[in-house]
């Protein structure tokens, strides 16, 4: 069954980061839906070992990017180079070419690098020395960015914040997790030593339950509710795009297979809205609101319909 | 909150989406549509650009217009309308000044209150429109229009959709409104004259015969394919040479032109009919004059008026369609004791002019032994002369006559009438030009005999002692095709003719007849639809002499059980998921009384857990019900009818405390 398959995979995460489950579950529905993630939050929360458990447990070929100021596009695409013998330029793939692909600190390299892995993002595919190279099926990229740290930084603008399905941050553990964390044994030894979860072919079998998971009409209705009353009501500056309906249904979708349901009801789309919506909308009075306030406002705004 | 800030907010709340915008220009551009014909062009121009102006700022390009460019925009309208009527009152301006503010409206529109201020100006454009025509096509228009405007109110009120579904639901409204409209138009009271004309408008623009002619005006007339009017024979059809429908009789004559003669006026006619009788139905379209185009010689009728001339005239100019049932008797002999002054009018001819054809009128007379004869010299004579039958003959002239019969030799119907009671008049015979129209078609699809403007048609009228007034149709003599094949078939091949009267076209006159009918049909049923036939109608179902408090009442009572039976369709034809939602809305309104409400946008999961956690008692209960409310409602499967009454019953069951 799809879901049990889904459920794995989250608990298998949970056992290394502990107490975050919401925040994995979100993680994991962004990767069923094919979505790129964004994590945001100040260093040492986990960001990094997320994605790192991600890769191991959907068995992804993983590569990390660690994003520095001096960085340039061929740093991440890959450059061509004389090959003597030959007489001839050869493309050298770079570290972009990964299945998952985690890119460390996006917010410290500049606009042009950072632009180089969005345009990867939404293209699927490199263009280099005239030709395109396809990138690896599937793929992802887990960005992290630190939302402190301001100087020397380039945050990302709303356009190619758009081009990732979710922005969601872990937040520090509970008591009883960071007890469990300290008294428990070294992250990195139990990284090396997880195996995946996952079969060849079960993951595009996940991707497929997640594409049929059902959409009644009056769900749409919601989404459709939802999306006008960001784009009418006085409470946003900028409204939900179409893209961005479109990403809050598939996550929706991979939410509720993840629940165990194949059909979508308000509460999925009401539980990924913050992640999906959160670093889409801006509020009207540019209230210094956190972005799960601002979904809270919008959820609550719109009652459902019927 | 203050009043103030409610106004604020509902002013930026409904600000308008882009599709509601575009439905509220499409709806004012359809409504607009058929006013184009009557709007002056500078102002027609001026719609169509501001209604282009708001589809490029509803496309999202620019943002509508200060208040200070509508101010300026409207005082040109007003000018406009000034400048072309030199007023603001009366039919024509009024529906011009109209259309210019609704267009105006439409560039000031941003929320959905003003959205709907102009969809009621688009339905007022639409029934607008009948004032001018009212023919089918321009009710086909008024329907679409009233989709549009319904689908646009549809779409001012709910979420954007697609067009095509936001207009299928417009339509099902508008569907559903035709019983009413059907018991509307049976029952409302009539009142006698047209339902749609204003009394001043019937004056202007409606072509036809007038009381005077001056050669050339016949055949203008023939350039029209309009229809005059219309004969429905309950037997046999008179033959083509004696389909011959009087109008203006003129007898007097200023040397160019020719006007109508004293007429008195008589309630029956001052003949006796005889011989064979046609009786048949004429349909007269309006014609803002009081003549009536009878078949020679009508016989008598109840509330019309016989001239002395042989007309049959109306009390009352004819402002709208009329019909009448007349017998015609063609055999009758008439004018037989026509009085001196008549007959000395019929002779008069102004000294000096054509004098070549008063000399051979003159000369006929001299040779010939008496009236008869006389008359059979000058038809042998015009035959001789070689005379030519033509559409467009060339200009005359200031003795149009004598240039027609010697030197041209080319002419319309009106020239050779002309020329001949000249010539007769010359001779010392009491003659006088007849006009009306001549033959008519007919219709293969309903039978009727159709008569168009261009079938007008000048003849003559000769009297002879003991014989009275006789008809003569000198083009007969000329040329005789025209009597027995009408127009097209009297003038030379490449002599040109409208395009409907050309028989080469055979598709196209098909055509014309199958819309001619429908259109005969859509007159008699629709708009002739007047008291006597609501009477006929009403006794038909048992309702004798009704008058209209009767018609009112029973109005009143049909519309009730229109509206009832609607009320129970609609009742039993709710669906599963409304009454889903009825079973849902129960069951939360029975919580919210013990103090549990639900958020208007809380699932129906989420609420369950909440309440689970708040009374524990009610847990299992409340989350069966969710679960199973929540799978009907966004489930795969749908609404499975016993599903859904098992839920009903546990709800209907639960009665928390």
């Amino acid at each position: 069954m799809p879901h049990q398959i889904a459920n794995r995979l989250a608990e298998a995460t949970c056992r290394v980061i502990l107490g975050k489950e919401h925040a994995v579950r979100l993680a994991l529905a962004c990767v069923l839906a094919r979505g790129h993630l964004l994590i945001e939050d100040i260093p040492g929360v986990g960001k990094t070992t997320l994605a790192h458990v991600l890769a191991r447990v959907l068995g992804l070929q993983f590569q990390r990017i660690q994003f520095t100021s001096d960085m340039l596009p061929a740093d991440i695409v890959g450059v061509s180079v004389f090959d003597q013998r030959e007489g001839a330029f050869r493309f050298h793939p770079g570290p972009v070419f990964s299945q998952l692909v985690l890119a460390d600190e996006i917010n410290r390299a500049t606009p042009k690098a950072q632009s180089a892995l969005l345009e990867a993002m939404e293209e699927r595919q490199i263009s280099a020395e005239g030709r395109t190279w396809p990138l690896p099926e599937p793929f992802f990229v887990i960005a992290t960015q630190n939302p402190a740290e301001q100087i020397g930084t380039f945050p990302l603008p709303e356009s190619q914040l758009d081009r990732f399905l979710m922005r969601i941050s872990m937040g520090y553990p509970d008591p009883v997790a960071e007890r469990a964390l300290l008294a428990g044994e070294d992250r990195r030894d139990m990284l090396a030593r997880l195996q995946p979860e996952l079969q060849a072919d079960e993951l595009a079998g996940l991707f497929a339950a997640v594409r049929q998971v059902h959409a009644a009409p009056r769900l749409l209705d919601y989404v459709q509710a939802l999306l006008a009353h960001s784009r009418q009501g006085s409470g946003f500056a900028i409204g939900l795009s179409p893209r961005a309906g479109l990403a809050l249904l598939a996550a929706a979708r991979a939410w509720a297979l993840l629940a165990g349901r194949d059909h979508v009801q308000p509460e999925d789309v009401q539980a990924v809205l913050p992640a999906v919506a959160g670093h889409r909308l801006r509020a009207a009075d540019d209230a210094p609101l956190m972005p799960d306030q601002l979904a809270r406002r919008l959820i609550e705004a719109v009652p459902l319909p019927g | 909150m203050s009043l103030w800030r409610y106004l604020a907010q509902t002013m930026t709340d409904t600000r308008l989406r882009p599709d509601q915008a575009g439905w509220l220009i499409a709806s004012a551009a359809i409504s607009l549509a058929p006013h184009v014909e009557h709007l002056p062009p500078a102002l027609a121009t001026i719609c169509s650009l501001l209604l282009a102006w708001r589809g490029v700022i509803a496309a999202g390009r620019g943002r509508l217009p200060h208040r200070f460019v509508l101010l300026s925009l409207g005082t040109v309208v007003v000018g406009l309308v000034l400048l072309e009527y030199r007023h603001l009152f009366g039919k024509d301006p009024g529906i011009t000044f109209l259309a210019g503010l609704l267009s105006l409206k439409l560039l000031e529109t941003n929320s959905r209150r003003d959205g709907r201020v102009v969809l009621l100006l688009c339905f007022f454009m639409q029934t607008g429109q009948f004032l001018y025509q009212q023919g089918m096509l321009i009710a086909a228009l008024a329907l679409l229009g009233t989709t549009t405007a319904i689908g646009s109110l549809l779409a001012l009120e709910g979420p954007p959709l697609a067009p095509r579904v936001r207009l299928a639901a417009a339509a099902r409204l508008a569907l559903q409104g035709i019983p009413l409209m059907l018991v509307l138009f049976v029952l409302f009271p009539r009142v006698q004259g047209p339902l749609w004309g204003l009394p001043a408008d019937a004056y202007n623009r409606v072509s036809g015969l007038s009381d005077n002619m001056t050669p050339g005006d016949v055949a203008r007339l023939s350039e029209s394919s309009e229809i005059a009017f219309r004969a429905s024979f309950a037997g046999e059809l008179p033959p083509p040479s004696e389909r011959y429908w009087r109008g203006p009789v003129l007898s007097l004559f200023d040397g160019h032109s020719w006007r109508a003669g004293r007429n008195d006026m008589a309630l029956r006619p001052s003949y006796a009919p005889q011989g064979v009788a046609y009786p048949y139905t004429l349909t007269l379209e309006a014609h803002n004059q009081r003549w009536l185009l009878a078949l020679d010689f009508p016989g008598d009728a109840a509330g019309l008026r016989y001239g002395t001339d042989f007309q049959l005239m109306s009390t009352e100019p004819v402002r709208s369609r009329i019909r009448l049932l007349l017998v015609s008797y063609p055999h009758t002999p008439v004018g037989l004791n026509a009085t001196p002054r008549e007959l000395r009018e019929a002779m008069v001819l102004p000294a000096g002019s054509n004098p070549r054809t008063q000399a051979l009128g003159a000369h006929i007379r001299q040779e010939a032994r008496d009236a008869g004869d006389i008359l059979q010299r000058v038809i042998t004579d015009f035959r001789r002369r070689s005379l030519s039958y033509t559409l467009d003959p060339q200009p005359l002239g200031r003795d149009d006559a004598d240039n027609f019969l010697f030197d041209t030799k080319q002419g319309f119907c009106e020239h050779f009438a002309s020329a001949f009671v000249i010539t007769m008049r010359a001779a010392g015979i009491p003659a006088r030009v007849v006009t009306g129209y001549q033959g008519g078609e007919i219709n293969p699809v309903d039978g009727t005999l159709v008569i168009r403007q261009s079938d007008a048609h000048a003849w003559a009228e000769v009297w002879l002692a003991g014989q009275g007034w006789k008809r003569i149709d000198p083009t007969a003599a000329s040329a005789p095709r025209r009597i027995d094949g009408g127009l097209a078939a009297a003038l030379p091949d490449d002599g040109h003719l409208p395009l409907l009267a050309r028989s080469d076209l055979a598709w196209l006159r098909t055509l014309r007849n199958q819309l001619d009918a429908l259109d005969n049909r859509w007159n008699q049923w629709v708009l002739g639809y007047n008291p006597a036939r609501q009477k006929a109608l009403l006794s038909g179902i048992g309702v004798t002499d009704a008058d209209w408090q009767t018609i009112t009442a029973l109005m009143g009572g049909a519309c009730a059980v229109v509206m009832a039976l609607l009320t129970a369709w609609a009742l039993r034809h709710r669906n599963a998921a409304d009454a889903l939602d009825r079973n849902w809305s129960m069951f939360c309104k029975r919580l919210a009384a013990v103090g549990l409400p639900r958020a208007t946008w809380e699932g129906p999961q989420d609420y369950a857990s909440r309440i689970a956690g708040l009374r524990p008692d009610l847990a299992d209960t409340v989350n069966h019900i969710a679960t199973e409310y929540a799978h009907l409602r966004y489930g795969r499967a749908g609404i499975g009818p016993a599903a859904f009454q098992r839920l009903q019953h546990v709800i209907k069951n639960f009665h928390p405390r």
